[in-house]
């Protein structure tokens, strides 16, 4: 089983995809002949030709827009926003059109479309390549989202929905892409979509996350192990829209005591939803209140490197979170 | 003067967007060199960029802390540079920002011991606000063991008592908090374990649900076929079945489909495939088929009239060079066409080696994109299935398509004698908007006469 990046992971799920299903292909801006800004299509347009990797306009309400009526068409489109940050010019599409088609066709249509949008900070970005956009879809009945944080899920999870009779959005994470380097098979597997995964097992505190900072809860949890013995359970959402509510009750029963870690802002995040979740199903098996570590709800990303350090979660954040949670 | 000179750490910076490391290409700058800022010391190699990493401050090179090929995580440190002490803040800030999160550390570190120590005593001499705020967790616990919190020695923050010191009580007190009802148990070692296990299972289950919600999420529904009744039932029209309906439907609305056929003397050629099959099949380990030789004969009769191998392009007819046949290959459910490419190349022997393989791969479910694309005119072999008669649909969006019947011996009238002849009928279908009835009766003409000289002489490869 090679070891391999994140980012070659979803490659590696289009091109499978892509040979399995002549109905998919890829669009997107630079996709084709430059291979992405952050070469996750590279070699595609070689292998498949420019009938099936489409170079578009700058214009990501005619990428969703393409992409929706080819995937009602038949299709199955991936289209590529180069960032989530981007994608707003296409929430009508998404949200209006293609996570209605099948409640408003009764059935009649439906939309196979993945549109996949790089989130995150941490790469100095700015304003415009730095925000982290699920919550703006997340809570659209219809649609599908998906975040994955390992490269193993990045693979399973694209390749899951692609296959999905539905719109799925994949936010993959760009500061994953080249950190997150582990074992992914090259056969065809696929990770189910509405599925958390508990990354680690704990009895003092569980803590409950997607995407990026799941890395630093990762490397939190192996310090204050071994520091201070405190035992951390950390599930891994995966999916974030249907959440997986049964593995989030069962996780927070465990411990009685959640932090829940994303990078996007804390107010109307997916934290909040989770927190809600616990708080309905579990409130005679909590032992502290529910905690959300996120990222600050300021307008944007700073492009200053000390005040991006400052907005970003990292492994000292999360660690004394994780510590004061334990403490109470 | 070592007094005054201060080494001062050049990391790696962030070189583009995602990259988090970079490997060291070459060292610009040896130590002992005089450097300026923004000179170039080291050049770098990333899967996006080669770059240069310039210097962040005047001075001499110290030492070099990187080897040449070498990977180096971004912000981890490359070399230092030798400075005068005065402009020590001019580095890059590799390290600053990190101690925000950490101011509480110190303060909380002193209660961290008791977090994971079986025994909590340490605790009970200090700050005891909230002793007696029970959490929901807590209480149920309580309730379920019919424990006497008082008795209890909380650890948590301002001496609260949290879940697991309840559960550690449990564990050290198993004989008195457990239930009377349980039988003694013979090992005494093993007790407190299986106790709390049993405990453990019970707070797993739910105790209580509150709150009105949806129990589970509303599924997306998929659209599913059922039904019928005693005297119909419903088939799922799959995928595939889908696209023929398509195919087919757009043939036959769009294109004004002729008809013709001939009737060919194939003789000499059964003669010629029995003499060579046995053979055949032992040396290239396939079989060597009629429609190896039609498929000859066919493209030798395009070469000569290659108006057939076109496609109706409403302002202008567009000719094919390349000659790529596809062949419709049935199984029980459907129909492929894939394609033998540059027909027109191959001898017999190759094309019955394509016909093999590509319909293997039909069978098999193995055709890939690339099998199927590119077909300029098709061939059917309806013969195999004991036709001896068809009016295809044209493989849109070709110029015709040509069938081959079955084989039969019929009583023919050569020189006014009747004789036994294995005679076969060819029909072809055409787009009367680009082919009319002379070219195509000369076109299958050309293949009757291509399909009767074949002789025992004749070779395949």
């Amino acid at each position: 089983m090679p070891v391999m990046e994140y980012i070659d992971a979803i490659r590696l799920a289009m091109k499978e995809e892509m040979e399995l299903d002549d109905n998919v292909f890829v669009l997107g801006e630079d996709v084709g002949v430059k291979g992405g800004v952050f070469t996750t299509t590279k070699g595609l347009q070689e292998q498949f030709g420019e009938q099936r990797v489409l170079d578009t306009p700058l214009s990501e309400s005619a990428i969703a827009g393409v992409a929706i009526g080819a995937a009602m068409y038949g299709m199955k489109p991936i289209a590529e926003m180069q960032y989530s940050d981007f994608m707003l010019p296409a929430t009508n599409q998404i949200i209006s059109e293609a996570a209605k088609i099948r409640y408003r066709s009764n059935n009649d249509w439906n939309c196979p479309v993945v549109i996949r949008a790089p989130i995150g900070g941490g790469i100095f970005g700015g304003l415009y390549h730095s925000q982290c956009a699920e919550s703006i879809f997340f809570g659209t009945p219809g649609l599908k989202i998906v975040a994955p944080y390992s490269a193993y899920d990045a693979k399973g999870l694209l390749k899951a929905a692609v296959r999905d009779p539905d719109p799925v959005l994949f936010f993959e994470n760009k500061k994953c892409y080249k950190l997150i380097k582990e074992n992914v098979p090259e056969d065809d597997y696929i990770v189910p979509i509405g599925k958390a995964k508990v990354l680690r097992e704990g009895t003092d505190i569980t803590v409950i996350g997607y995407s990026l900072p799941l890395h630093f809860v990762m490397q939190a949890a192996e310090e204050l192990e071994s520091e201070q013995g405190i035992s951390s359970h950390i599930l891994d959402l995966r999916t974030l829209q249907p959440l997986d509510r049964e593995a989030i009750i069962e996780a927070a029963r465990k411990t009685g005591k959640v932090l829940i870690v994303h990078e996007d802002n804390k107010t109307g995040g997916v934290g909040a939803e989770v927190s809600a979740i616990i708080a309905e199903e579990c409130l005679f098996e909590l032992d502290a209140p529910i905690e959300r570590l996120c990222g600050p709800d300021v307008p944007a990303m700073p492009i200053s490197p000390p005040m991006e350090k400052f907005f970003m979660l990292n492994k000292d954040k999360v660690k004394e979170a994780m510590l004061q949670l334990a403490l109470y | 003067m070592p007094s005054n000179k201060t080494l001062q750490d050049v990391v790696m910076p962030q070189l583009a967007e995602s990259l988090v490391s970079a490997t060291i290409g070459k060292w610009l700058k040896k130590p002992g060199d005089a450097v300026e800022q923004y000179e170039p010391i080291c050049e770098v190699i990333t899967d996006k960029v080669n770059a240069e990493i310039p210097s962040t401050l005047d001075g001499v090179m110290g030492e070099l802390l990187a080897e040449e090929g070498q990977e180096i995580e971004v912000g981890a440190v490359i070399c230092r540079i030798e400075t005068a002490s005065g402009n020590a803040s001019s580095a890059s800030g590799a390290d600053s920002g990190q101690s925000a999160a950490s101011g509480q550390t110190a303060e909380s570190g002193g209660r961290s011991a008791s977090v994971s120590a079986a025994s909590i005593a340490t605790t009970a001499s200090g700050d005891q606000a909230q002793r007696s705020r029970y959490s929901p967790a807590v209480q149920t616990l309580a309730q379920q063991h019919g424990l006497d919190l008082r008795a209890i020695i909380g650890s948590g923050l301002g001496g609260r008592i949290t879940r697991k010191d309840v559960l550690n009580y449990l564990e050290n007190n198993k004989g008195s908090a457990a239930p009377q009802t349980r039988p003694a148990v013979p090992a005494p070692a093993n007790a407190p374990f299986q106790a709390v296990s049993n405990e453990l299972n019970a707070i797993s289950e739910p105790v209580r649900n509150s709150g009105l919600h949806l129990s589970e999420t509303p599924k997306i529904p998929t659209i599913e076929v059922e039904g019928g009744d005693r005297s119909e039932y419903f088939i799922d029209v799959t995928p595939i079945r889908n696209t023929i309906a398509t195919r087919m439907r757009q043939s036959v609305s769009e294109i004004p489909h002729g008809w013709m056929m001939i009737e060919v003397d194939v003789t000499n050629l059964v003669q010629l495939r029995n003499k060579l099959k046995d053979e055949f099949r032992q040396r290239e380990g396939v079989n060597l088929t009629y429609l190896a030789f039609l498929l000859k004969a066919v493209v030798g009769a395009i070469k000569d009239y290659p108006i057939m191998n076109s496609v109706w392009a409403v302002d202008k007819i567009i000719v094919k060079r390349d000659i790529n046949i596809s062949l419709a290959v049935g199984t029980e459910d459907s129909v492929m066409t894939p394609v033998i490419k540059k027909a027109d190349q191959k001898n017999i022997a190759g094309l019955a080696r394509e016909i093999e393989d590509l319909a293997t791969k039909v069978r098999a479910g193995k055709l890939k994109l690339d099998d199927m694309q590119g077909g300029t005119f098709t061939v059917n072999n309806t013969g195999s299935f004991g036709s001896i008669l068809t009016q295809p649909i044209i493989n849109y969006p070709q110029a015709a398509i040509l069938t081959f019947e079955s084989i039969v011996k019929r009583p023919v009238v050569i020189n006014d004698m009747i004789a036994v002849r294995s005679m076969a009928n060819l029909c072809l279908s055409l787009d009367h908007r680009i082919l009319d009835g002379v070219i195509c009766g000369r076109f299958m003409q050309r293949v009757k006469d291509n399909m009767e000289s074949y002789s025992l002489d004749t070779q395949v490869y």
